[in-house]
């Protein structure tokens, strides 16, 4: 054993304390700002067995990269290798170096130990061959990684990516500290094999080669490491400041989520959580529809939250996120699970705080209250309004079956407010849902069915009712498996677009096709549930013009004709009507199909 | 001898083809429906001056008796292509193929579907009807609201598939508003009682007493125009529809309740006239097809041996179909000389 110091551990060291003070600083000062609802949430849950199962995210999501695997193997193994791997190779350096010096070790000596120890077989550790060569294999198994980053920056398409992200120049920086890193500390331990004959199979080889052509010499193996401890150092104070602050802060915004904390309408220190915790992967672009369709390439949520962190950056914020069809496919993608839209939707209401219509809802005052005891309330939807064929079916449907109901926006239309609250209008939306959830209230109704995708999710998520809310998908799947809805199979062939609101929205995926299974054929999708397209007609986007909204569309279209169906299905009056426009092919919503199948006399 | 075809026996078809016989010229005249003239056919009276419908059908099918001209009723053509340098293949839904030198196409136009504008009720709402479903009511002198019952209000709705990003239509249909107008007073003269309302965006009175017809409507008859689209159609309990719309020179949102809608539907390319432009590579926008300039050589195509007239071109009324056929069948007499 040499000295346990030397000059060269001072940067590494350096690095280390800055990247401790300044992530304790951050996380102490988001944990601070976390509002009041997420700070009640965290002192009820703190105590409760929730760790666990995040220790269990933590460690297949941090670490094993369990959802990009699942996008695609070789992404995955690139992502594993150098997470995990790198994981073990602290942890098993750690348990050497320990195993080695019984009586204690400054902590650095575990991550230079091959200098350190320049003995093959120290007397006290006899299963020292055993370390060097696992320490060895672990090396290996982080470079093969690493060579894989580097293949996927001149070409990703093997590795499931079409497009990359573009990084600032922080980032860039950064990665070239990690990137230099695992080739820097295999040369340092080549060369010291090389002098001293110490460490596992690849660097004695290595250092072998080296002997041979007389590079060995105490002098150049001090730069090694110095390079080495350099490149540690550097990454450890830029990490902070980068992209690859996510490394810890996934663990912690992980740890909240499954402690039951959410995103507000606000930006609080969860949303910090979880602007650092993004990795910036990029994974969120492929699937963008605005990508896709109209080669827009700078609004993906990686840019969104980008510029949300970054201060030179933040001005492009505003736009960024005005243009977007919130059709949640990212959402959907992220490996992280971040909530991409609602972190969208804070900066549009940040932007929206100053626009001030507090005039004009004095005819919320004019609506009449009804009294809906022992029925169920209907809402049709604005849109709904515009495709009546479905209220109609709806009206059929509630009177096979003998329920009595209550339509209640069937003259005096309010909105359900999601629309403003998309873009932004915060206060405007409240007022709407404030007078809705009043009515509902007030008529006693035992449920609430909803036309619309988009009302659905505003009731089920934004209202807090304490009736049951339901899709009508949802309502007519229960009237059939109950049996008091029975349905004949008609000969039209079917293939079904998933609304953006519905499905990644609310994840009702298999109720609208038990129904279709039910009365139609349905036919297979390319791209359906959760990589299903958006109809581009969608309220989330004010910027895009009719021909935009158009090419997308047609490709969601195409999409659907490919099996070659009949009429296509959909459970939304915005899609229906996006798609009624493309093509001779008929559209019908699923309520349509249901009503005009059903066998008279069913009801019970 | 060259041989010539004509696809589409309407205004325009028959109107070349005579003009082509009476020069001792070989014409075949193809038409995809039973008879000739379909679209006219659907029409009662045609503006501006109310003459009847059927007389001009006669006349145009008198036309069509010259041993120059053969007609193929029944038969669509689906398919053009080129066969060898001069000549064309066309080819119909039978699989049948005929050879010509020379081919006019004559395809027209179809009404636009108002199915396609759910949220104004057509095809939900008994009471919401298009403007061909009123001119068969005033060519039986039935005009009746859903209950079978004399209505008391009728509601004209202009620019339904015209005008209309939504729908894909960006063009005006040009005939609408007249046709309208021209039913409204039909209506008065009927049934004086009935209130007749008519929304529009802008009334184009583009023709030849158009305007005066217009004054008439509502100083004679009480006709009241309110500048405004409809934007949504629902059923009442009894029968009736109710329209949800806004007066945009009151700057007033409006309801009110009508026994009848009348959808003033536009024109939109045929399925015809898409799939030919489409086939000899002459489609223009819209569906529509497209001649070589509009204003110096508006009958003929960039394709040689190709050329149009009629409603496949764009909107066109009637008379102006027919006038077009002639300058056609010019430039066709002038082409194989």
């Amino acid at each position: 054993m040499k000295d346990s110091f030397s000059i060269f551990v001072i940067p590494f060291c350096a690095g280390v304390l800055v990247l401790l003070g300044i992530s304790v600083w951050k996380y102490w000062r988001w944990i601070r700002s976390f509002d009041k609802l997420q700070r009640a949430i965290i002192r009820k849950n703190i105590w409760s067995w929730r760790f666990l199962p995040a220790i269990w995210e933590a460690f297949r999501e941090g670490l094993l990269h369990w959802r990009i695997t699942k996008k695609n193997l070789l992404l995955g193994y690139m992502h594993r290798s150098l997470a995990f791997g790198w994981f073990l190779l602290i942890v098993v350096g750690a348990v050497q170096a320990r195993l080695a010096y019984p009586d204690g070790h400054p902590f650095w000596m575990a991550i230079f130990y091959n200098y350190f120890e320049p003995e093959c077989h120290p007397v006290d550790f006899p299963r020292a061959a055993f370390f060097a060569n696992l320490m060895d294999g672990l090396l290996l198994y982080v470079l093969s990684g690493l060579m894989l980053a580097m293949f996927k920056k001149v070409w990703s398409r093997p590795l499931g990516m079409k497009r990359t992200t573009r990084h600032t120049l922080m980032d860039r920086v950064t990665k070239l500290a990690l990137w230099s890193i695992f080739p820097l500390r295999l040369l340092s331990e080549a060369v010291t094999a090389g002098i001293n004959g110490n460490g596992g199979f690849l660097v004695t080889w290595l250092g072998g080669v080296f002997d041979s052509i007389g590079i060995s010499n105490p002098a150049f193996e001090y730069t090694c490491w110095m390079l080495y401890s350099v490149a540690l150092g550097t990454f450890f104070s830029l990490m902070p400041f980068s992209r690859y602050m996510h490394i810890f802060t996934e663990v912690f915004l992980i740890y909240f989520r499954q402690l039951g904390v959410h995103d507000s309408n606000k930006k609080t220190g969860y949303t910090m959580f979880e602007l650092s915790a993004c990795s910036r992967c990029g994974i969120c672009i492929d699937g963008c529809p605005l990508n896709r369709e109209l080669g827009i390439t700078n609004v993906q949520g990686v840019y969104m939250l980008q510029s949300i962190r970054n201060l030179e950056l933040q001005r492009n914020a505003e736009p960024i996120a005005e243009n977007c069809l919130m059709c949640d496919r990212c959402v959907a993608d992220c490996p992280v699970n971040l909530d991409l839209s609602v972190i969208r939707r804070q900066v549009r209401i940040k932007n929206k705080a100053a626009i001030d219509t507090k005039q004009g809802y004095s005819y919320l005052n004019d609506v009449q209250p009804f009294n809906a005891i022992g029925r169920i309330a209907y809402f049709g939807g604005c849109m709904s309004h515009l495709t009546p064929d479905i209220t109609r079916s709806m009206e059929i449907i509630f009177e096979a079956v003998g329920q009595k109901y209550w339509y209640m926006d069937k003259d005096q239309t309010i909105c359900c407010g999601r629309p403003l609250l998309q873009q932004g209008f915060e206060r405007q939306a409240f007022e709407l849902r404030r007078k809705n959830t009043e009515m509902i209230v007030n008529s006693k109704a035992t449920m609430l069915i909803t036309s619309c995708p988009i009302c659905y999710q505003s009731f089920k998520k934004e209202y807090h009712l304490s009736i049951p809310v339901m899709h009508h998908t949802e309502y007519i799947d229960m009237l059939v498996k109950s049996g008091r809805l029975k349905l004949r199979k008609d000969d039209r062939r079917v293939s079904y677009h998933d609304p953006c609101e519905l499905g990644r929205g609310c994840g009702i995926y298999d109720e609208p096709r038990n129904v279709l299974r039910a009365t139609t054929t349905l036919l297979k999708t390319d791209q359906e549930r959760e990589k299903s397209l958006c109809c581009g007609f969608n309220l989330g986007n004010p910027l895009l013009d009719l021909e935009q909204q158009t090419r997308i569309r047609d490709a969601a279209r195409d999409n659907l004709l490919a099996p070659h169906p009949d009429t296509i299905a959909t459970a939304c009056p915005m899609c229906k009507k996006a798609f009624t426009h493309a093509d001779n092919i008929p559209v019908k919503d699923i309520a349509e199909i249901v009503a005009a199948n059903i066998i008279e006399g069913s009801a019970q | 001898m060259k041989s010539i075809s004509i696809i589409g026996a309407g205004p325009a078809g028959i109107e070349a083809a005579s003009i082509l016989a009476q020069q001792g010229i070989a014409v075949t005249l193809f038409e995809k429906s039973s008879s000739a003239m379909k679209n006219v056919a659907d029409k009662t009276f045609l503006f501006p001056d109310f003459a009847a419908a059927s007389d001009i059908v006669e006349a145009m099918n008198k036309k069509l008796l010259n041993s120059n001209i053969t007609l193929h009723c029944d038969t669509e053509i689906v398919a053009l292509e080129r066969e060898g340098k001069t000549s064309w293949k066309l080819t119909d839904a039978k699989g049948m193929s005929y050879y010509s030198d020379l081919v006019l196409i004559a395809t027209g136009y179809t009404p636009f579907d108002a199915h396609r504008k759910e949220e104004l009720g057509y095809g939900i709402y008994n009471g919401v009807v298009t403007s061909l479903d009123m001119e068969k009511m005033i060519r039986y002198d039935k005009i009746v609201n859903s209950l079978g019952e004399k209505p008391r209000r009728v509601v004209f709705l202009q620019c339904v598939g015209s005008r209309d990003e939504k729908s894909g239509n960006h063009y005006c249909s040009k005939i609408c508003c007249v046709t309208a107008v021209k039913q409204a007073i039909e209506l008065k003269r009927c049934l004086p009682d009935t209130e007749a309302y008519v929304f529009y965006m802008d009334l184009r009175m583009w023709g030849q007493h158009f305007e005066e017809l217009y004054r008439q409507a509502q100083q004679e008859y009480g006709i009241r125009f309110v500048r405004g689209r409809i934007s949504e159609a629902s059923g009442t309990f009894d029968g009736r529809v109710q329209i949800k719309a806004e007066d945009t020179l009151m700057g007033l949102p409006l309801r009110m309740t009508t026994d009848l809608l009348v959808l003033m539907v536009g024109m939109e390319a045929s399925e015809g006239t898409r799939c030919l432009g489409k086939a000899c590579g002459i489609g223009g926008e819209y569906g529509f097809v497209q001649s070589k300039d509009p204003h110096l050589n508006d009958t003929a195509t960039d394709q040689e041996g190709i050329f149009v007239c009629g409603t496949c071109k764009r909107p066109m009324s009637i008379n102006d179909s027919i006038n077009d056929a002639r300058s056609a069948a010019v430039t066709i007499l002038q082409a194989i000389q």
